[in-house]
């Protein structure tokens, strides 16, 4: 079947199979290989992006599903400039990623905390990433960056 | 997985008409389906998108009653469901967000998967389900894991809350999967209280009817502290054995009667 | 001063490509007329395979070709790098490792066969249709059932499971038992050191190519070590001379260990790609990597620390099975020996030592290095028993470690188990934990805690470790099959900009922005004139590659080398210019000036000078200005530090919640403060997710019980606390140029103890004597520990 979707603002589109997954798609069929697939029982967060504003596993919904929808990628995340976002300048800043391989999902997933509620705590953040699993950082530094990209002070963070 | 034809129809007569086909099976919001189909252990010939019928989705209350279409996201119900806080918040502890904007409560009550979290509402509020050819009381509808009075091809609509006095959640996380690996659902109504357990028994959601008793009687923490819970039917696992499970029942089930207070 | 030299925290300059979705993995590798594999892999744990018939997959749509063992007969099985030598002086016992199941299943997960298809779906569906005709076995899976006479054999033709029975040292070994009999105090502990699976983000991916022009192969993989695969695939497995293999490791997404060995896929997507002549990729899911990349630790102890009557250890022996899986992994037989035995020391002064281990084959998935990598193991042990220790003799576990501890005045310090530690000062990281996790206060918050129904403890734990793997003639002598050398090519171009080719790889470590702030500091310039290429045999001089924290202590010394032989040519360069004496040049902010005069010439001027040499010293040196190193160190290097956990115990369920986590380690010099935090970080999240919730289990029958994410329980972010780091102890290395130690396993190896010392203090505070509990602590293992 033929699927159109707008990706980051542009009209896309491809062929898929019924069981073509929204991840698969956006990978193969777009080249869009900033969506990761760390896992393949929806735990892991990796293939996080937004459909219709919403943050969804990519590797856990049929493209078929999101036909017509607004698709939102990690690759759509700078700011039009080509300079990073303020939540990935924020990752930088604070060094909240090191291998990068989960990054583009915690990034998408803080977009959706963050445009939901603005200023979250320490905890509502740890909560908000329930569903993205990190193996290189601890988790410190990137809730610190969500924290920063919230326009919250940092060093009132705890332990630090 | 194996291939299928994607069909999305727009009212529950189509989706019906479409499941009709051998093979054929509803696909809701696929959080559990599509993991299962991954390891090819589901091979529908057809999955029926009930994502885009308009009917199925949203909160409604009314007459004491909260009303929840049948493939209405969990995000949804735990932003909607103010009328029924305790419902809100169990849907706002399902899954991870990603996983709250995608499966439904349709797709939880038709799987009842034994660690799954909506179960245990609908079983301790005496919830009705209703589908599109009837409506079924929660007390017949939960028939042991993976299993309900559904017939093939009917779809879960709606679901039907008594609004309680006062109701309480206590998920127990397993470590791994973050699903239930016990969870209680206390609720008060002006008859009696109901008390539902998931995660913890090999035959599914069930109702713990000595703790109901002691309950109805006397809503109070203390109202429990006397009984056991027999651990013989628990779920025994790597996360847990039987006897654990008992106990967490037997905990969580205060800790709730505690957070009605 | 230069800009982001050496002790300042520039940004990565590698996070832009990963934040906007640049990043360059494997998997998003795709080539021209590729095709996919699926591999059949065993779902049963041991069993004799009668036939294999794949004539109906052969025939489906899109199949290029079904492989078995068959097709693998001309070439070998993967090669083990560390043959161990028992106590009785003999090797130990080394089964084939084939590619491809020969005539045996020895694992679930093992491959039995392998698809090539245009599709992954063609390829998958074709597997189904292969028809197996198995005998069952059963299962070896208990190590110490395994190594009983009589036991099922995993490999026939060995004598039995076990690999080698290894004593250290077996010259001590009377004078240790000596010791314990005229000990005033014992105390022995058994404990398990759970298997893990190390579950980098990023699941392994092959695609080999070969390129039929010049009869050449390229594997892309995931790869902590393109250099070391290049040389055991092509030497060993295949036969492909170096010169004709190309292995490239680009953006990888962690490692953690389990991306250094040399695995059946790589050499099977080599192998297919040019059987085919077209290109064969794998990718693996994240369900076949908990059953096919190697497992980390699964050692089961027992140890025993012996006391005279003023509480001073005397003696310490241990006896270990460690589980080897099915096969040796590549370097798995070192890992329970060499990185474990020579740390059973600790940072103490026990004068007499013990150490024994029986490596036992079972049918369960192979085990190797993980994050630590025997010094974990070791670490655990220890802590453990100490802190059981203090709790037997009624004494402050802090005073007893303290009372221990080799003393800051007796470094270089040689243990009884055969390293010696240059430096260090363990009384101080002690002293700097102790107050910054605020230990004088906890009585306080343990009351605060109580009133809300909860268990408060604290859990202290000391660690060593030995890093920068280490002297290839020593290790050379302890059975390893490699050179643990590293390289760096420093190439200046004509222009003053500065490219390094290094053999360590970065797959989260940060090497592209730490490496270029060590020739920052060294010449004067910017780091961002210095660029760093890594992960590439076909660019890169041969290089061992990065895991044992030993890149910037072996590779960045590497480059410190090659850098030195820059400049000392760049100084004859300047005095020709400025018509001095070589001997009075200095270089000081990319100037070269004559000492004691105004006359200088830039870095730039020079490096231009070196390209176009018109006015240049052509009869005594070469034009250019590129020079390459290969360092090998003269010892490990030895961090250490004081980790010290707090948590609270929910009585009715027993769920632990680590408040609390501080992490004070010696890391000799630091070159960017940013990035080893970042590493603690991710170590101790590591450590707690072993402490308090990893588990890789099997059923008796060999089944994977935690196969998935769905019963493997990774640390989340509402696991991990905020974590205070501090490395301002600092005992520079003596033996590496720039005095460091190395910072990637630390949090890994120093946090498991202190989690689990710190509920044992909660529980025995109050009320529960329990002694142990074996990791991970979930909430049923504390609740059956209370309630027992």
């Amino acid at each position: 079947m033929k699927i159109s979707l707008t990706v980051n603002g542009k009209t896309m589109s491809g062929e898929a199979e019924g069981r073509t997954l929204l991840s698969t798609f956006l990978r193969e069929e777009l080249g869009l290989t900033g969506t990761h697939i760390g896992c393949d029982t929806s735990q892991c967060g990796a293939c996080t992006v937004h459909v219709n504003g919403k943050q969804v596993k990519s590797c856990t919904m049929f493209v078929a599903e999101a036909d017509g929808a607004d698709v939102s990628t990690i690759e759509g995340m700078a700011n039009t400039d080509g300079s990073l976002g303020v939540i990935q300048q924020a990752f930088q800043d604070h060094h909240g990623l090191q291998c990068g391989f989960c990054t583009p999902g915690m990034v998408m997933a803080a977009a959706s905390l963050l445009e939901k509620n603005p200023k979250p705590s320490e905890a509502e953040i740890r909560h908000h990433l329930e569903g993205n699993i990190c193996r290189c950082t601890g988790y410190h530094n990137i809730v610190k960056a969500i924290m920063a990209a919230s326009g919250q002070e940092v060093p009132a963070v705890a332990a630090e | 997985m194996y291939n299928f034809e994607f069909v999305k129809p727009s009212s529950v007569d189509e989706a019906v008409a479409a499941l009709r086909d051998e093979d054929a099976q509803p696909l809701s919001g696929g959080q559990t389906l599509i993991p299962t189909m991954k390891q090819r252990l589901n091979q529908p010939s057809k999955l029926v998108s009930l994502t885009g019928i308009a009917d199925l989705v949203g909160v409604s209350s009314s007459g004491g009653v909260l009303s929840v279409g049948g493939a209405t996201p969990h995000a949804t119900v735990a932003a909607e469901a103010g009328d029924y806080p305790a419902l809100a918040a169990l849907a706002g502890q399902i899954g991870d967000p990603a996983v709250r904007n995608r499966g439904t409560i349709g797709g939880s009550l038709a799987n009842n998967d034994p660690a799954a979290c909506y179960p245990s509402a609908a079983l301790a509020s005496g919830a009705t389900i209703v589908t599109n050819a009837r409506e079924i009381a929660a007390d017949d509808y939960f028939q042991g894991m993976f299993t309900t009075a559904l017939d093939e091809g009917e779809i879960i609509t709606g679901v039907k809350f008594p609004i309680p006095q006062a109701a309480n959640y206590q998920k127990f996380e397993q470590p791994a999967s973050r699903f239930a690996l016990t969870g209680v659902f206390v609720a008060k109504y002006a008859d009696g209280v109901r008390v539902a357990v998931t995660g913890a028994s090999n035959d599914g959601v069930f109702r713990w009817t000595e703790a109901e008793e002691a309950l109805s009687a006397n809503f109070s923490p203390n109202a429990i502290s006397g009984l056991t819970v027999a651990s013989d039917d628990m779920i025994s696992d790597l996360h847990g054995s039987a006897a654990y499970r008992a106990n967490l029942v037997k905990v969580l089930t205060g800790r709730a009667v505690a957070a009605c207070a | 001063m230069p800009k982001d030299g050496i002790g300042a925290s520039p940004k990565r300059r590698e996070d832009v490509r990963f934040l906007t979705g640049k990043g360059r993995y494997t998997d998003d590798i795709n080539l021209n007329g590729q095709l996919y594999v699926h591999f059949l892999r065993a779902d049963v744990a041991h069993a004799t395979i009668n036939s294999i018939d794949t004539s109906a997959a052969e025939g489906m749509p899109g199949v290029a070709h079904v492989f078995t063992s068959k097709d693998f007969e001309a070439v070998g099985g993967l090669p083990c790098g560390w043959q161990v030598t028992d106590k009785h002086g003999q090797p130990m016992q080394e089964p084939k490792h084939p590619i491809i199941a020969e005539g045996k299943i020895r694992h679930v997960g093992e491959i039995v066969a392998a698809v090539v298809a245009d599709t992954l779906g063609n390829a998958r569906d074709a597997a189904e249709a292969i028809e197996l005709d198995l005998t069952e076995l059963p299962a070896v899976i208990d190590m110490k059932k395994a190594v009983q006479d009589g036991a099922t054999k995993v490999h026939d033709d060995l004598t039995s499971n076990l690999c080698y029975d290894w004593g250290f040292v077996e010259e001590n070994k009377a004078a240790v038992d000596e010791a314990f009999e005229k000990a005033s105090h014992v105390t022995t502990l058994e404990l398990v050191n759970n298997r893990l699976v190390a579950n980098p983000m990023e699941p392994r991916v092959a695609v080999g190519d070969y390129a039929q022009h010049d009869d050449s192969s390229t594997l892309y993989t995931t790869s902590q070590n393109p250099h070391v695969i290049r040389l055991l695939m092509g030497a060993f497995v295949l036969g492909i001379p170096e010169h004709k293999l190309r292995v490239v490791a680009p953006d990888v997404g962690g490692g953690f260990g389990t991306k250094i060995f040399h695995y059946a896929e790589e050499a099977f997507c080599t192998f297919a790609a040019k059987q085919l002549r077209r290109p064969v990729k794998w990718t693996s899911s994240r369900s076949e990597a908990f059953m096919s990349d190697a497992h980390g630790r699964d050692h089961v102890s027992k140890i025993q620390i012996a006391l005279d009557a003023d509480n001073n250890f005397t003696a310490l022996r241990t006896e270990t099975y460690a589980n080897m899986g099915a096969y040796l992994s590549t370097f798995a037989p070192s890992v329970p020996t060499w990185l474990h035995g020579t740390l059973m020391a600790g940072n103490y002064r026990t004068p007499l030592i013990y150490v024994n281990v029986k490596a036992v084959f079972t049918n369960t998935v192979p085990v190797d290095a993980y994050r630590g990598a025997g010094r974990p193991e070791a670490t655990y042990q220890l802590e453990r028993c100490v802190d059981k220790c203090a709790r037997e003799l009624g004494v402050d576990p802090a005073e007893l470690r303290r009372q221990n501890f080799i003393k800051p005045d007796q470094f270089p310090y040689a243990t009884p188990v055969a390293v010696e530690y240059d430096t260090g000062n363990y009384h101080a990281t002690l002293d700097k934990a102790l107050e910054l996790a605020d230990v004088a206060g906890f009585d306080a918050r343990a009351a605060e805690s109580k009133a809300r129904g909860k268990l408060r403890g604290l859990g202290i734990s000391n660690y060593i470790e030995a890093c920068g793997i280490a002297p290839s003639n020593l290790v050379g002598q302890l059975g390893a099959r490699a050179g643990l050398y590293e390289s760096a090519t420093v190439r200046v171009n004509a222009t003053g900009g500065i490219v390094v080719m290094t053999g360590s790889h970065s797959h989260g470590q940060g090497h592209e922005t730490t490496f270029p702030q060590v020739i920052a500091d060294m010449i004067g310039i910017d780091a961002s004139q210095v660029e760093i290429v890594h992960g590439d045999t076909a660019n890169t001089p041969m290089g061992m590659g990065t895991y044992g924290s030993r890149s910037l202590a072996v590779g960045g010394s590497a480059m410190f080398r090659a850098t030195e032989k820059i400049i000392n040519k760049a100084k004859k360069i300047a005095a020709h210019l400025l018509e001095a004496s070589e001997t009075d040049i200095e270089l000081k902010d990319g100037q070269f000036s004559v000492s004691g005069t105004d006359k200088s010439v830039a870095w730039g001027d020079v490096t231009l000078a070196a390209y176009v040499p018109h006015n240049y010293p052509l009869d005594s040196i070469e034009p250019g200005l590129e020079e390459t190193a290969f360092y090998d160190p003269a010892n490990f290097t030895y961090p250490s530090g004081t980790y010290i956990c707090e948590v609270e115990v929910d009585e009715g369920t027993g769920k632990v919640d680590v408040l609390n986590f501080t992490a004070a380690d010696d890391f000799g010099n630091v070159v960017n403060p940013m990035i080893v935090e970042g590493q603690v970080h991710g170590g101790v999240g590591q450590g707690i997710g072993q402490a308090m919730l990893e588990n890789c289990a099997y059923d008796e029958d060999g089944q994977l019980l935690s196969a998935s994410y769905m019963d493997y329980a990774m640390p989340r972010a509402s696991d991990i606390p905020m974590i205070t780091v501090d490395h301002s102890c600092q005992t520079p290395c003596t033996h590496n140029p720039l005095g460091v130690k190395g910072c990637g396993e630390a949090g890994a190896i120093g946090s498991p103890p202190a989690l689990v010392n710190a509920v044992l203090d909660a529980l025995n505070r109050n009320g529960h004597a329990v002694d142990h509990i074996d990791m991970p602590l979930s909430p049923s293992r504390v609740w059956s520990a209370m309630n027992s």
